[in-house]
């Protein structure tokens, strides 16, 4: 390992202690713990495997698929237009994001592209279910470390998002709006404004965190220096999204790939932190929520005019190939591989989703910390089990 | 107490009003505290209403939920120690009515006027880590025995730095007995000025807010709530409770909060007494016999004064870790506890 900071070196001095100690000193008798697959910090039924040298974790493993539901093999009995309603539940707080690498693979594969206005409002959405899931982490971020009332507060701006949601397509959990071709619907009469008004709501939202959260100064103690990642074991283990960006590593699909979608119509800014701890991780993300209220801002005003759906047959097939397209979702890296045989479904469908590999860093990262900072670092990797699972 | 009906009665009569009076000491405020502050306070800080069903404004909500409480089937797990298991909640619940014995809530108005009140408190209190600590060990299960010992641990740490912030009270007043404690903040004066008496919090404010951390870690309330830690270690050493065993540990929980807050109030609020410079009452017997009826309504004003400050730190602050914990009360409260006693000591010599 290269470029280690003090604070790293130390934790990993720590972690190799605690493991010399369980090893060396006779009569010590480790206890496993099992945290999960019902427990109130795993978001669902995550379960981790924690060997404890007194409060100290020696030894932890997750053991994932509790809650598997064969996504990828149900897709292999659906046409392509159906795929949509199953992706929405992997990562259930940002659904619409789901579903756009999904069309766009399909898209890519029928060599179409939707009209310039369906691609803004398509970024648009996507950005909405980016605020509603992330807002959403930033208020668990307080559960998890014993502040309660962060949450509700989460919850109350939500609110207004997923309101938005709804009115543009009907759903507010799982809006299946998203078509091969283009979009269902256009957007209703006064969505704009209303949107307008939404940002600044969820801009002081994001303002009365960091005040009650960020700057609390025992919310400081607990998150800095805990679960440190540094910027090349952020790499090997194949993170992404804004863990990899908390380990100081500038990468963003939004930004670094060119897909038919509207985020190069937009002025925006990738954040990075050099730290690689837990408190980097949800700063990045409470900035990624301010730059997706600002994205969402500059996009409103500009939708282009024109139609929301271009020429599809009535009865989508798509033509042999293989095609993989991922996405900066609100989790981290998104992608689909899709694989056509020419039939009305895909023949082969792989979903990466960004959980799953995020929490592939756990065993190491939770070598040496205390039980507490496991909460802290299963929090601030932020996972979703259906994105873990799918 | 009984003075204060000024007739005579038999000593089982004596003992009936003591045990009635102390059921209505203990489960008056903690009932007050729960509804006030649990339902309704941290509602409002959390921008909803609250329970506004069952009652007025939700007021009859408790009584709801103590009767969900207890209809529920009594639980325990199979390889749980059951006579241990069953006594646990108990033992938490009879520390909180041993405090509430030498709190004075009137001039003539208390269960036992006990010299060494506050030593004897201070005592007592301590008595709910045993059956917090059982609770834990009882259960069988790992979580509940990672919170009881994380409890017992916190308990003990945080003892010390409150009887160290109560020394310096019982330097100034010069007695442990809560009603001279009490006599000493009424009947005082700042300089010669008796508008407001003499209240600790005024003199002994370094003590007074070392008292009140400790009290939140006493009563495991965040940001010092690692023994029940809901996010880690589910609910700790309560996990295994459900029905009116966990209700048990429910009031004690709140019962200790009220009385904890009352002594608080009595220590540095000037518990039940208004400054007597105002009715011109100089001691003890000058104080009219209407404070008896007063005084406890004065206190309790005072308890849910500081209960409010305690359970609005807890609904804001987000929770230590257990090293953290300790770390602060052996390396900062001890220390600065130890320099208020000196300092007060020295003080009280010079004057």
């Amino acid at each position: 390992m290269t470029m280690l900071t003090d604070r790293q070196q130390l934790s990993y001095i720590a972690a190799q202690a605690a493991d010399a100690r369980v090893n060396l000193e006779l009569e010590t008798e480790g206890m496993t713990l099992n945290i999960g697959p019902q427990h109130p910090a795993t978001h669902g039924t995550l379960r981790i495997i924690a060997r404890l040298d007194g409060e100290q974790v020696v030894w932890a493993e997750p053991s994932c698929g509790y809650m598997h539901r064969g996504y990828e093999k149900l897709t292999e009995v659906r046409t392509f237009p159906q795929v949509t309603a199953l992706v929405n539940r992997i990562d259930w707080l940002g659904s619409f994001a789901n579903e756009v690498p999904f069309i766009l693979a399909a898209e890519k594969l029928m060599g179409i592209e939707a009209p310039a206005r369906a691609q803004h409002i398509r970024t648009i959405l996507f950005e909405l279910s980016r605020i509603a899931n992330v807002s959403l982490f930033l208020g668990d971020l307080g559960v998890q470390l014993g502040a309660i009332t962060p949450v509700f507060m989460a919850f109350r701006d939500r609110e207004y998002v997923l309101n938005l949601i709804e009115g543009a397509t009907g759903g507010r959990f799982h809006p299946n709006f998203d078509r091969i071709g283009g979009l269902k619907d256009d957007l209703p009469a006064g969505w704009i404004d209303e949107t307008r008004n939404v940002m600044k709501k969820l801009r002081r939202f994001c303002d009365e965190i960091e005040d009650l959260l960020f700057g609390n100064e025992i919310f400081q103690s607990r998150t800095r220096g805990i679960g440190v990642i540094p910027r090349d074991v952020a790499m090997q283990y194949g993170l992404s999204g804004a863990n990899l960006r908390a380990s100081g590593v500038d990468w963003d699909l939004r930004r670094d790939q060119s897909l038919p979608m509207a985020w190069n119509k937009a002025d925006w800014k990738v954040w990075t932190h050099n730290d690689g701890d837990s408190f980097a991780r949800c700063w990045v993300r409470l900035q990624e929520v301010r730059e997706s209220t600002k994205i969402v801002d500059q996009l409103i005003e500009t939708i282009p005019a024109g139609p929301v759906m271009t020429k599809v047959p009535r009865i989508i097939k798509v033509p042999e190939g293989e095609a993989w397209v991922a996405t900066e979702n609100p989790l981290g890296e998104m992608g689909y591989y899709v694989v056509s045989k020419g039939d009305l479904g895909p023949f082969r469908v792989k979903i990466r989703s960004a959980s799953f590999n995020n929490m592939s860093i756990t065993p190491w990262l939770l070598k040496g910390v205390y039980v507490p900072d496991i909460i802290t670092i299963l929090a601030s990797l932020y996972f979703i089990l259906g994105d873990i699972d799918r | 107490m009984v003075s204060v009906l000024a007739v005579d009665l038999p000593y089982w009569a004596q003992s009936l009003l003591r045990v009635l009076g102390g059921l209505v000491a203990v489960l008056l405020p903690a009932g007050t505290i729960v509804y006030v502050f649990l339902f309704k306070m941290m509602s409002f800080m959390q921008s909803r209403l609250g329970p506004m069903e069952a009652g007025p404004y939700g007021s009859m909500q408790l009584f709801a939920e103590v009767g969900k409480w207890l209809q529920k089937e009594d639980i325990y797990p199979e390889r749980a120690d059951k006579f241990i298991f069953k006594l646990a909640p108990l033992i938490v619940l009879a520390s909180t009515f041993l405090l509430v014995v030498v709190v004075p809530f009137g001039p003539d108005a208390w269960f036992t006027n006990f010299e060494a009140g506050i030593f004897y408190a201070l005592a007592v209190s301590s008595v709910s880590v045993l059956g917090i600590l059982i609770a834990g060990w009882a259960s069988a299960n790992k979580y509940s025995l990672l919170g009881g010992l994380r409890a017992a641990g916190q308990l003990i740490a945080y003892e010390l730095p409150m009887v160290l912030a109560v020394i310096g009270v019982v330097i100034q007043a010069g007695s442990m007995n809560l009603q001279d404690i009490v006599l000493a903040q009424n009947a005082g004066s700042i300089f010669g000025w008796d508008g407001l008496g003499n209240p600790y919090v005024l003199t002994q404010f370094v003590g007074f807010v070392i008292f009140m951390i400790a009290v939140q870690a006493e009563l495991t309330q965040a940001p010092f709530d690692m023994p029940i830690a809901e996010s880690e270690l589910v609910s700790g050493y309560m996990t295994e409770y459900s029905g009116f065993r966990f209700l048990i540990f429910f009031i004690g929980e709140f019962a200790t909060a009220g009385v904890f807050a009352m002594i608080a109030s009595i220590l540095f609020l000037g518990g039940w007494g208004v400054p007597f410079a105002w009715f011109g009452w100089t001691d003890m017997d000058s104080v009219d016999n209407w404070m008896n009826i007063v005084g406890p309504l004065i206190l309790f004003t005072k308890m849910m004064l500081v209960v409010f400050v305690v359970m609005w730190v807890r609904f804001s602050y987000p929770r230590f870790r257990e090293d953290q914990l300790q770390r602060f009360a052996w390396k900062v409260l001890i220390p600065i506890s130890l320099v208020n006693i000196m300092v007060t000591a020295i003080l009280k010599v010079a004057f």
